[in-house]
């Protein structure tokens, strides 16, 4: 069969970028090798944060936070997107130090939604936080959202704009006749003008396949969830100094995060939680929230993601191919962005440049 | 409790108390860890202590448990009871909680013996207080004496009801009712495996003098009940069915449930050991061979979490697997295992005669499996209906673990015990496809919930 557009990913970013596509009238396939969302995309901790963005992302990240403001405009559906903030605590003055400095930086690239808390304003924000911190570093409108709904919200939109989705489809090869990509898949062949490669943590495969391989490594980043608890904390909390990441979700359960890796066994995609990383997160929780020590951890899982040297992703154009493009390697960091992907890529594709900056994101840039 | 054993046994019922004693016989290092605060498991729970007119009501297979326990407590074996294993993973390392400190242990070998657990069947009203499972009723009157006083209605499929209904009679229970939903198709199904099942008579001929007794005290037994459905205003009030093309109405405030026994395979997801799924069963089981080694290597299985063949079986293959521990670490070579097993296999091979049969006859119909009543609650932790599981498909997610991440089924306290199956079930029906093709809950540790307190103690030095 025959398409304008192929995309290799039936995550987010392969289904936002589809969606995009498809409201500007293109047709577009995605061949996803498992089923849509079932690796970083599903399972992640679901988090929106604008917060402690590396500045190359500050420019998409404040327009995906615009753009998850209004979700369900664009998806019909609001994915349970909520915005209660998210806040960066401050145990000492060294911490203090480096979130003001990180407040200043932001303020000096011309953005002002970071700011600094002091102590009572922090504890009127989280009541229920242990002794102990002094201030924080903040952004108002962050939240978070349901990840597998997002993932299936941005999947439906495009399917009933026409987007055709290969589930259970491995791609083997990709090869270009007459300025026609041919993508060798376990559903048989497929045909289109243009590439656009969304594999993930698997990229790396369809970037060497187009001579340029880049520096990505897989890996398995460790979640856990707790029992339902009554409502005792708005924002999402991180801290200063530790690994971190933890929030009450909208049925009262915690998710509790931190870039802990678990051990991964990439070529079967089988993942082994390392319970001595989680003991960190867990007594880092303890010690924030001590009344929270008997609480019941139900389920650990780990995600298969792919990570840049940089941490940022690769967003480009091929170096090797004009009719190929490549958006991957969100380094655990892409579920906010994944609205705004879509729009700047299909910007990308169809006006040959994007209205935000993605220059930094270039494919050539680890040359 | 040391770092490290030769040999770990995850369990301590008929399989694992026997497995136990045979390794530890010829001098390997050997534990029991046992979440349970006696030994026996579920079938020969409390069978230390019982008091000796009750173990008489239970019956003479109950009392068999008294061998398999002193046998256990003249080995040298360790037996840590109240003992919570949480995790376990193919490079042997067990998670284990114990008067609230937590450990890592590591074995050469390890065998799970974790049982079975009864099926969960959701139908309307089994949410309501007053429906329970009728294992947890027999788990009431065999650790603590405790009996219904207000009478019961039991209902379901399988010879535990019947055991169960029997033995309450003798405890002077008032049995309403026993409502039997088997098929009345399955009777024609099941002859041609009856042949088989008379070379183990003993079990046909029990069940058969359990069914005269509760004729003669004038018990209620219907069979081919449908529609079965608990009514009442926040707790169970009576039991409706349908019996003989006719609505029936029982008042009752309790209803207890058996819809047979699955194997408990969390232990063994957790340890990465690849699963099948068995039609004639109905149910997922680790695979193995003959000695119970499953696709994990040095991990084995036995008992009923192996796929469910009772507790007489669950013994022999107990004794199986700890021979084959034993030639696995250098300590008897493979010609006295050999020659060790033929015992066991011939008592193992009699004692399945039964199994063909009674799996054809209490095979439970896919009505109850697969619930069309779109307002039963499937996952009663997240009360996710059948009407929502069956939506979600419908909406493209296509298989048990897509629908789980939509509709959070699966994903309460219990962590999918109670509804991983059904949900299968549901899932398949609505997609039209086999429940094997739908695949079960990825296995998500911890196996068993693990506060945040327990696991900061996790000792540094020990991971």
């Amino acid at each position: 069969m025959n398409s304008d557009v192929l995309i290799i990913g039936g995550g987010l970013m392969g289904s936002s970028i589809a969606l995009q596509l498809a409201m500007r009238g293109c047709q577009c396939t995605v061949i996803e090798k498992a089923s849509p969302g079932r690796h970083s995309s599903g399972v992640s901790a679901g988090g929106l944060r604008l917060l402690n963005r590396d500045p190359a992302e500050i420019p998409l990240s404040v327009e995906a936070s615009k753009m998850w403001r209004d979700i369900e405009s664009l998806l019909d559906s609001d994915c349970d997107a909520r915005f209660p903030g998210q806040i960066r605590v401050a145990e000492n003055k060294a911490d203090m130090d480096k979130l003001e400095q990180r407040a200043a930086m932001v303020r000096s690239l011309g953005y002002q939604h970071e700011e600094m808390i002091a102590k009572k304003e922090l504890y009127q924000l989280v009541p229920a936080l242990g002794k102990g911190c002094i201030g924080a570093l903040i952004n108002r409108t962050d939240g978070y959202a349901r990840p597998y709904h997002a993932v299936t919200a941005f999947r439906r939109k495009a399917e009933s704009l026409g987007v055709k989705y290969y589930s259970s489809t491995e791609v083997y090869n990709i090869e270009k006749e007459a300025d026609v990509w041919s993508l060798k898949t376990s559903a048989g062949i497929i045909n289109g003008s243009i590439l656009v490669n969304c594999a993930g943590a698997w990229a790396n495969k369809f970037a060497t396949l187009l001579d340029e391989p880049v520096p990505l490594t897989p890996k398995a980043l460790m979640l856990m969830v707790t029992e339902r608890l009554p409502h005792f904390v708005d924002p999402v909390m991180g801290a200063a100094s530790r690994k971190l990441s933890f929030k009450q979700m909208q049925n009262g359960s915690l998710i509790i995060g931190g870039a802990l890796v678990a051990k991964l066994d990439f070529e079967k995609e089988k993942t082994d939680i390392n319970w001595s990383q989680l003991v960190e997160s867990a007594d880092t929780v303890v010690s924030f929230f001590p009344q929270l020590k008997d609480v019941r951890i139900l389920r650990a899982w780990a995600g298969i993601e792919g990570f840049m040297p940089d941490n940022i992703p690769v967003l480009s154009q091929s170096s090797t191919d004009e009719n190929a493009y490549h958006a991957f390697g969100f380094s655990a960091h892409g579920f906010q962005l994944s609205p705004v992907i879509g729009k700047v890529m299909s910007q990308l594709i169809l006006d040959g440049q994007s209205e935000l900056p993605i220059a930094p994101f270039a494919i050539n840039r680890f040359n | 409790m040391k770092a490290h054993y030769q040999l770990l046994i995850i369990g301590g019922g008929p399989a694992g108390l026997s497995a136990a004693a045979m390794a530890s016989a010829e001098g390997v290092s050997c534990a029991v860890l046992d979440e349970q605060p006696t030994l026996g498991g579920q079938i020969y729970r409390s069978i230390e202590s019982i008091p000796e007119q009750r173990a008489q009501q239970l019956g003479s297979e109950y009392l068999r448990g008294k061998k398999i326990a002193e046998a256990f407590r003249n080995s040298k074996a360790e037996y840590y009871p109240n003992t919570k294993v949480w995790s376990v993973n193919k490079g042997r390392e067990v998670g284990v909680l114990q008067d609230n400190n937590t450990r890592i242990l590591t074995a050469d070998q390890i065998i799970i013996a974790s049982g079975a657990l009864e099926r969960p069947v959701p139908f309307p009203g089994w949410t309501l207080p007053g429906v329970m499972q009728a294992g947890a009723g027999q788990i009431l009157y065999k650790s603590a004496g405790i009996v219904p006083d207000n009478g019961v209605v039991l209902a379901g499929s399988g010879p535990l009801l019947l055991l169960l209904a029997w033995q309450y009679l003798h405890a002077g229970v008032e049995v309403k009712a026993l409502l039997d939903v088997t098929p009345l198709g399955n009777h024609i199904t099941a002859l041609p495996k009856f042949p088989r099942a008379l070379l183990a008579h003993h079990y046909l001929t029990k069940g058969i003098a359990y069914q005269i007794d509760l004729k003669r005290a004038g018990i209620p037994m219907l069979f081919g009940v449908s529609e079965l459905r608990a009514e009442g205003k926040e707790l169970c009030q009576r039991v409706c069915f349908k019996h003989s093309g006719k609505q029936k109405t029982i008042e009752s405030e309790l209803l207890l449930t058996h819809f047979g026994v699955i194997p408990h395979i969390w232990l063994t997801q957790s340890a990465d050991c690849k699963h099948q799924w068995d039609d004639s069963q109905q149910c997922w089981r680790p695979e193995h061979d003959e000695w119970g080694n499953t696709t994990s290597e040095g991990i084995l299985v036995a008992g009923d979490g192996a796929g469910i063949n009772g507790a007489r079986s669950a013994e022999y293959a107990g004794r199986l697997a700890g021979l084959e521990v034993l030639n696995s670490l250098g300590v008897i070579n493979q010609v006295e295992r050999d020659s060790r097993a033929v015992k066991y296999r011939k008592w193992m091979k009699d004692d399945n005669h039964i199994r063909p049969f009674l799996e054809k006859y209490f095979q439970i119909p896919k009505e109850l499996l697969a619930t069309a009543n779109n307002e039963t609650i499937v996952c009663r932790c997240e009360e996710v209906t059948a009407g929502e599981i069956r939506q979600a498909v419908r909406d493209g997610h296509d298989n048990t673990n897509q629908v789980k991440f939509f509709t959070r089924c699966g994903m309460g306290a219990c962590q999918g015990r109670q509804c991983s199956n059904a949900v299968a079930h549901i899932v398949a029906d609505e997609s039209g496809k086999t429940v094997k093709d739908m695949g079960h809950f990825r296995g998500r540790p911890p196996v068993s919930p693990l506060t945040l307190e327990q696991l900061a103690s996790l000792k540094k030095e020990e991971i």
